[in-house]
C-alpha cells in the first residue's frame, strides 16, 4: 500500500495537468526505509513528448546525490499518461529499476477527472497496490476510522 | 589507481550490498571489466552488444559518459564513477 499526503497527490496531478499533452515526470523522496514520501521534485521530461518520458540524466544525478546526502531514497517515481489509462506500459516496466519505489501513474486523458494509481514493479512483475491519501502522516496507520477516504 | 564507483540499489546484489566499490582502469570499459572480475555479472547489466545499456546512466564525475565517448570515456586519478538506473518510460 502507498500511504501519501494529499498535498503531494495534488502536486503530482497539478504537474501532470500543467505539462499535458506532454508526459510529466518526477520523484518524491523520503527517508531511507521509511516508505514515507515527503519531498517532491518535479523532473524535466528530456523527451518533451506526449508518448515518452525520460529524466534528464544530469538533473537526475544532481537529485539522486541530494537524496544520498540526506539519507533519502526515491519512495515514489511518478509520470503521467496523457491519452491512455494509468497502467504501466511495457516500456515503463522495462525501465522500472528502483526496487524500493512505488511507481505512480497519473492519467490526464479525461480533462475533468484524473486517474491516479500506484504499482510495485520488481523484476518485470507489476503489482497494483491501494493508495491511501492522508492529511498528515501523524494520523496514518492508526485505524480505518482515522484514515480519510482515498478519493 | 583505484577509482570509487557508486553502485545503485538494483545492482548491489552483485556487490554484496555495498553502495560503492573500487575499480581500476583508465576508461569506463576498463573500469567495468575490472568490476566484473570481482563482482561477477555486473558487466551484463551495464553493457549490451558493445555499448552502454540503455537502462543505465554512467557518469564520470558530473558528466554523463554518453556525451563524452561512452565506454571509451577516460577516467583519471581522483575521478569518481556513478552508476544510476535510467528513469524513463512511455505510453507503449
Amino acid at each position: 500500500m502507498l500511504v501519501i499526503r494529499r498535498d503531494l497527490v495534488d502536486a503530482m496531478v497539478a504537474h501532470a495537468r500543467r505539462d499535458h499533452p506532454d508526459e510529466a515526470c518526477g520523484v518524491i523522496a523520503g527517508p531511507e526505509g521509511s516508505e514515507r514520501p515527503e519531498r517532491l521534485v518535479e523532473m524535466i521530461n528530456a523527451e518533451r513528448s506526449p508518448t515518452f518520458y525520460r529524466f534528464d540524466s544530469g538533473e537526475q544525478l544532481k537529485v539522486w546525490r541530494e537524496m544520498d546526502a540526506a539519507d533519502e531514497e526515491p519512495v515514489v517515481i511518478y509520470h503521467s499518461h496523457t491519452a491512455t489509462e494509468a497502467y504501466p506500459s511495457r516500456t515503463d516496466v522495462s525501465y522500472a529499476l528502483e526496487p524500493n519505489a512505488h511507481y505512480v501513474l497519473v492519467s490526464t486523458r479525461d480533462p475533468e477527472d484524473h486517474e491516479l494509481r500506484s504499482y510495485r514493479i520488481v523484476d518485470g512483475v507489476v503489482t497494483e497496490e491501494p493508495v491511501e491519501v492522508v492529511e498528515s502522516y501523524m494520523f496514518a496507520n492508526t485505524g480505518a476510522d482515522d484514515i480519510p477516504d482515498c478519493r | 589507481m583505484a577509482i570509487n564507483v557508486s553502485i545503485p540499489t538494483i545492482l548491489r546484489t552483485h556487490t554484496g550490498g555495498q553502495k560503492s566499490v573500487e575499480a581500476n582502469g583508465s576508461t569506463v570499459a576498463e573500469i567495468i571489466n575490472d568490476l566484473d572480475s570481482r563482482h561477477s555479472g555486473l558487466k551484463d547489466r551495464l553493457v549490451k552488444e558493445g555499448n552502454l545499456h540503455r537502462f543505465v546512466n554512467v557518469y564520470v564525475n558530473d558528466e554523463d559518459v554518453r556525451f563524452v565517448g561512452g565506454l571509451d570515456a577516460t577516467v583519471s586519478d581522483g575521478d569518481s564513477v556513478t552508476i544510476l538506473p535510467a528513469v524513463a518510460g512511455g505510453m507503449r
